[in-house]
């Protein structure tokens, strides 16, 4: 008879974790703000079929970092339960946050009870009547929910990111601003200098918070240049008003 | 929401793979909720509900209209005066039903999500011919309750954004009870007064027809169904009534203005006024 060796819970869960964090910190960023416009969703991804950004239900949206088979799994549920929350019912009394938390208890059942945890992290957003009434929910492989302040970021380098957004983020600012700020946030690599973000490795999608019912729209193609470079003259000016302030020499 | 296997999970059917239908998830996570899933005593139960009548729809030049009236009856008696039958299926089409009305509803709903949902999923929508395939399935599902009285017949078109040339972009379908799928050629029209509103668009219709023309000749048939079916409902002047009257083009779906075929309605009688046969 083989031996039976102990190991302790604790040991496990550990090993569980570090496992899934191990997988998700190689994985590309997303970030998700909630601005004037309404919730804006940017995510670094190179595929232009398989998407990070997706729509729930009409106010709804969901993002993704990780195993692609996984969270596709999870979001697949997502539409289901919101579509028929909303056939039982009416397609106002779907809302984020019971959608967000049926993925804690699934993600938190998956990893206590299965011997793989999901490799995912997910976000579960909500655009409301004002950008404060916006929810952003943050939900991690051991089912933990987070219930975000108005942006957040996930992902590799998602503590890094999470500075650069707290200090610029503005719930007021217009749509373009807000890429702006996205865009700072994923070019950031870390060291202090900037990496070149280009339209085709980036994913854009947007819930509306004026467009009546279905608000989720992609931003891509022609639109996307468009939004694009005028972020870029933002940043740019942004940038030389601080080297002003800060008495540089200018340009 | 339990699951099975551990609690706290979703049920196995929200995270099963492979279908992009949501009344095929609906077989697996709440069968009670398709109407052809309900079991019914036995015999015939036709007298039960409300019976919404009549629909026409005709193919224009830029793509197709369809228009109901709004009547709804019980045997002789007129349940609903106000009933709206004819819907936007999604974006491109349109989707109008007869029968059994509380059912026809029911179905109707369903149907939009089941278009919504496979848009959702899949990322892209389902060609026209797919969307009235799935409409058929939807349909042989109810051939037991329907044989039981309680039939629902749809009418469904739209705009095919796959179309070779945009005189063709314009599609109708009709069905059986029992799930048969027929592309009609030019206009079809289904319910109680649909003999006289065939008639009617039979001596009209005419192809490559602008769609303001054939909204009039649409209002134009189903008071010919309202003339002499007494199920069908006519213009009410009385309460403003007029049928609803939708179109399908490549700008997508869209509810013809009610002050509009409130007009075309009042112009119609008019001239009926003056020559009782048309």
């Amino acid at each position: 008879m083989a031996m039976q060796f102990y190991t302790s819970p604790e040991q496990i869960m550990r090993d569980r974790a570090e496992y899934a964090r191990k997988n998700i910190s190689r994985g590309r960023n997303v970030v998700a703000l909630s601005c004037a416009d309404g919730v804006l969703f940017v995510a670094e991804n190179v595929s232009s079929a398989l998407h990070k950004l997706y729509e729930l239900y009409d106010r709804i949206g969901f993002a993704a970092v990780g195993r692609y088979n996984e969270f596709e799994n999870l979001r697949t549920a997502g539409v289901r339960m919101a579509d028929l929350r909303g056939y039982s019912y009416d397609r106002r009394d779907v809302n984020a946050a019971s959608l967000a938390k049926a993925y804690a208890q699934t993600l938190g059942a998956i990893f206590s009870e299965q011997t793989k945890p999901f490799e995912v992290e997910i976000c579960v957003a909500g655009v409301g009547t004002s950008p404060q009434d916006d929810e952003l929910y943050r939900l991690t492989f051991d089912g933990s929910i987070n219930d975000e302040p108005g942006y957040l970021a996930m992902g590799g380098q998602a503590d890094q990111l999470f500075g650069v957004l707290e200090e610029g983020h503005d719930f007021d600012a217009p749509l373009v601003d807000s890429f702006a700020l996205a865009l700072r946030a994923l070019s950031n690599d870390g060291n202090g200098s900037q990496r070149e973000l280009t339209t085709d490795v980036l994913e854009v999608a947007v819930l509306e918070r004026s467009r009546p019912g279905r608000s989720f729209r992609r931003i891509q193609g022609l639109a996307l240049e468009t939004l694009m470079s005028s972020a870029e003259s933002s940043n740019e000016s942004g940038s030389s008003d601080e080297e002003s302030d800060s008495g540089g020499s200018g340009s | 929401m339990t699951g099975e296997g551990f609690p706290g999970k979703l049920p196995n059917a929200f995270m099963t793979a492979g279908t992009s239908s949501f009344s095929e998830f609906l077989t697996q996570a709440a069968p009670e909720l398709l109407p052809g899933r309900r079991p019914l005593p036995p015999g015939e139960h036709a007298e039960i509900s409300a019976h919404a009548t009549t629909i026409v729809s005709l193919k224009s030049a830029e793509g197709i209209v369809m228009a109901g009236d709004r009547r709804a009856t019980m045997g002789n008696y007129i349940s609903s005066r106000d009933i709206e039958k004819v819907f936007a299926a999604d974006g491109y089409s349109l989707i109008g039903i007869a029968g059994t009305a509380g059912i026809g509803i029911e179905l109707v709903k369903l149907y939009q999500l089941e278009l919504e949902h496979y848009e959702k999923i899949e990322g892209s929508s389902l060609t026209l011919d797919g969307k009235a395939n799935r409409l058929a399935t939807m349909l042989r599902g109810n051939l037991g309750i329907a044989l039981q009285g309680l039939a629902v017949v749809p009418l469904f078109g739209g705009f095919d954004n796959d179309a070779e040339d945009l005189s063709r972009a314009g599609r109708i379908f009709s069905f059986d009870v029992v799930g048969g799928v027929y592309e009609e050629r030019d206009f079809d029209s289904i319910g109680s007064g649909s003999i006289f509103a065939k008639s009617s668009l039979k001596k009209r219709y005419r192809r490559g027809l602008e769609t303001d023309e054939a909204v009039k000749i649409a209002v134009e048939a189903l008071y010919d169904a309202a003339d002499d079916d007494s199920a069908t409902g006519g213009p009410d002047p009385t309460r403003d009534l007029y049928p609803v009257v939708m179109t399908a083009t490549a700008e997508g779906t869209e509810r013809v203005d009610e002050e509009r075929v409130a007009e075309t309605a009042r112009e119609l009688v008019a001239s009926r006024s003056e020559q009782p046969y048309g």
